[in-house]
C-alpha cells in the first residue's frame, strides 16, 4: 500500500514538473523573442512591434499560433522519417537540461552528483540535431549550415570544457548545487574572470548566436539548417535555440553568478529562485545586445579565434588555478 | 608575439566600444514615426498637385481663364474650360482638369498664373484603384475641399 502511494506520489511529480518545464519553456521563448525584437528596435532606434497588444506584447502569441497552424512541408527529396525526427531531438535536450538546473536552494528536480556533466552532455546534443536535420533535407544550404555547425561546435566545445574545468577544480565538485554552494563568500566571475569570458564567448557560439550564427547566415545561406522546415518543424528549432541560449546562461550563473544567493527574502529556499532568474535575464541581455551589436565573423575569423586565443587562455587558465588549488 | 596581445587588446577595445555605441543608442528617443496614427509635419515647399487657391476675399477662385498655363504646360496635362456669360466681364471658368496621371509637378503653370490662382497642395497620401481618380477637376476641389 505504501509503496503504491510512493508511485503515485512520483507520477504525479513528475507529471508536474513536465507541465512547468513545456509551460517554462513557452514563456520563455515568448519572453525573449519578445525582448529581442524589442531591444534590436531599440538599438536601432526604432520602437520594434507595436501593433497587436499594448506595445506589440501579443505579438509572439500570434507568430505562434501561425506557426501552429502552418502546414509541415516535407520535400520529396528528403529522407522522410529523419527529416521528421530532427525538430524533435533539438527539442528533447529541452526537458532533460532542466533537471539539474537549481532554481533555488530546494526548487531543483534533482541534484545529480555530475550535474554539470549532465547538463553539458545534454546541451551539445543540439548540435547532433543540427546535423540530423541539415543531412537529410537535401538542400545544400542545409548541409552547409549543418556542416559550419558542428565544426564550430568541435572547436568551442574545447575552451569551454576547459574553463569550465578550472571552476570543478576550484569548487571540488560537479554537483550543480555543490558548486553555487561552495560560492558562498565570493562568486567565481570574481575568482574566474578569464574563464567566464572564455565561457560566455563559447556560449555564444555553441547556441549559433551572432557574431557566431553561421550556421544559419541568412545572407549566405538562407536560413542555414532549417531552410526546409516550416510550420511546427521551424517552431521546434526556434523554442530549442532560445531555451539552449537560456541553459548556457543558468549555467553561467550557476558556475560564476552564485545560482540562487542574494538579498534574502522571505521563504528564501523557494524565492531565491527570483534572484537566479534575473541574473539569467540579465545575461541574456548581454547575449541579445552583443547580438545586435557585432556583424557575423567569416568563418575562418571564427576558428582562428578559438584556436588562437580561446583554447591558449582556458589551458593557462586551467593550469594556474590547478597550480594555485594544489598549493 | 607581442603583436598576438597587442591584436587581442585592440580587438577587445573595439568590441566593448561597439557595445557602448549600441547602448546608448538603446536609450536614445525613437525616430519611426507610427504614420496612420502620428504624422511628420509637411514642408512649405512640398510640391503636391496643384490646386486653385481660393480667394479670401472673394470666397471663389481667382481665374481668369487665360490659358497660360494649358499652353505652357510640359506634359500638356491640363485643360481649362471656360465660357462667356452675358452681364459678367471677362470669362467664367466652368471647368479646370488636371491629369495628374501626366503631371511632372514642375510647376510652370504656377509660375505663368498672372493672377496666382495656382499653389501647390500639400497632399501627399495618393493612392486609388483606378487611373481616373488621378484626373482632378481643380475647380470642383476646391469647392469641396478648400
Amino acid at each position: 500500500m505504501h509503496g503504491t502511494l510512493q508511485i503515485t506520489a512520483e507520477i504525479v511529480r513528475i507529471l508536474v514538473a513536465l507541465v512547468v518545464v513545456i509551460g517554462f519553456t513557452f514563456l520563455n521563448v515568448l519572453l525573449l523573442g519578445y525582448a529581442e525584437r524589442k531591444i534590436s528596435g531599440r538599438i536601432m532606434r526604432r520602437p520594434g512591434p507595436m501593433e497587436v497588444g499594448p506595445q506589440g506584447l501579443l505579438q509572439l502569441v500570434v507568430d505562434g499560433v501561425k506557426l501552429v497552424a502552418k502546414q509541415f512541408i516535407t520535400p520529396v527529396e528528403s529522407a522522410g522519417p529523419l527529416f521528421r525526427v530532427a525538430p524533435l531531438l533539438a527539442f528533447m535536450p529541452v526537458g532533460l537540461s532542466f533537471i539539474v538546473i537549481p532554481f533555488s536552494n530546494r526548487l531543483q528536480v534533482r541534484d545529480l552528483d555530475t550535474g554539470l556533466v549532465f547538463m553539458l552532455t545534454v546541451m551539445s546534443l543540439n548540435t547532433f540535431a543540427i546535423l540530423v536535420a541539415g543531412w537529410t533535407s537535401n538542400s545544400k544550404y542545409s548541409l552547409f549550415g549543418a556542416i559550419r555547425s558542428v565544426a564550430q561546435s568541435v572547436a568551442y566545445e574545447i575552451p569551454m570544457l576547459l574553463s569550465l574545468l578550472s571552476i570543478v577544480f576550484t569548487a571540488n565538485t560537479l554537483s550543480m548545487k555543490g558548486i553555487v554552494l561552495a560560492q558562498h563568500p565570493v562568486w567565481y566571475v570574481l575568482v574566474q574572470p578569464v574563464a567566464f569570458l572564455i565561457y560566455f564567448i563559447a556560449g555564444l557560439a555553441e547556441t549559433n548566436r551572432a557574431p557566431f550564427d553561421l550556421p544559419e547566415a541568412e545572407s549566405e545561406l538562407t536560413a542555414g539548417f532549417h531552410t526546409e522546415y516550416s510550420g511546427m518543424g521551424f517552431s521546434m528549432f526556434f523554442l530549442a535555440e532560445y531555451t539552449n541560449m537560456f541553459f548556457v546562461c543558468s549555467l553561467a550563473v550557476v558556475l560564476f553568478f552564485g545560482g540562487w544567493s542574494g538579498p534574502p527574502l522571505p521563504f528564501m529556499d523557494y524565492t531565491g529562485a527570483v534572484w537566479f532568474l534575473l541574473k539569467v535575464y540579465l545575461l541574456l541581455f548581454v547575449m541579445i545586445w552583443v547580438r545586435w551589436t557585432f556583424p557575423r565573423v567569416r568563418f575562418d575569423q571564427l576558428l582562428n579565434f578559438c584556436w588562437m586565443y580561446l583554447i591558449p587562455f582556458s589551458l593557462v587558465n586551467l593550469l594556474l588555478t590547478a597550480v594555485v588549488v594544489k598549493i | 608575439m607581442s603583436g598576438y596581445f597587442i591584436t587581442l587588446f585592440t580587438g577587445a577595445k573595439s568590441l566593448l566600444v561597439g557595445m557602448g555605441v549600441t547602448l546608448r543608442e538603446m536609450f536614445k528617443p525613437v525616430v519611426t514615426v507610427q504614420y496612420p496614427r502620428e504624422r511628420c509635419a509637411i514642408t512649405p515647399n512640398f510640391r503636391g498637385h496643384t490646386i486653385l487657391v481660393r480667394d479670401a476675399e472673394t470666397s471663389t477662385h481667382r481665374c481668369i481663364s487665360c490659358k497660360f498655363c494649358q499652353m505652357d504646360c510640359p506634359s500638356g496635362c491640363i485643360t481649362v474650360i471656360s465660357e462667356k456669360r452675358e452681364g459678367v466681364k471677362g470669362l467664367t471658368l466652368l471647368s479646370y482638369k488636371l491629369d495628374f496621371t501626366k503631371c511632372s509637378l514642375c510647376g510652370i503653370c504656377v509660375e505663368v498664373c498672372p493672377t496666382s490662382a495656382l499653389a501647390f497642395s500639400a497632399e501627399y497620401e495618393l493612392a486609388g484603384f483606378a487611373s481616373d481618380e488621378f484626373r482632378y477637376d481643380l475647380l470642383r476641389y476646391m469647392e469641396e475641399k478648400l
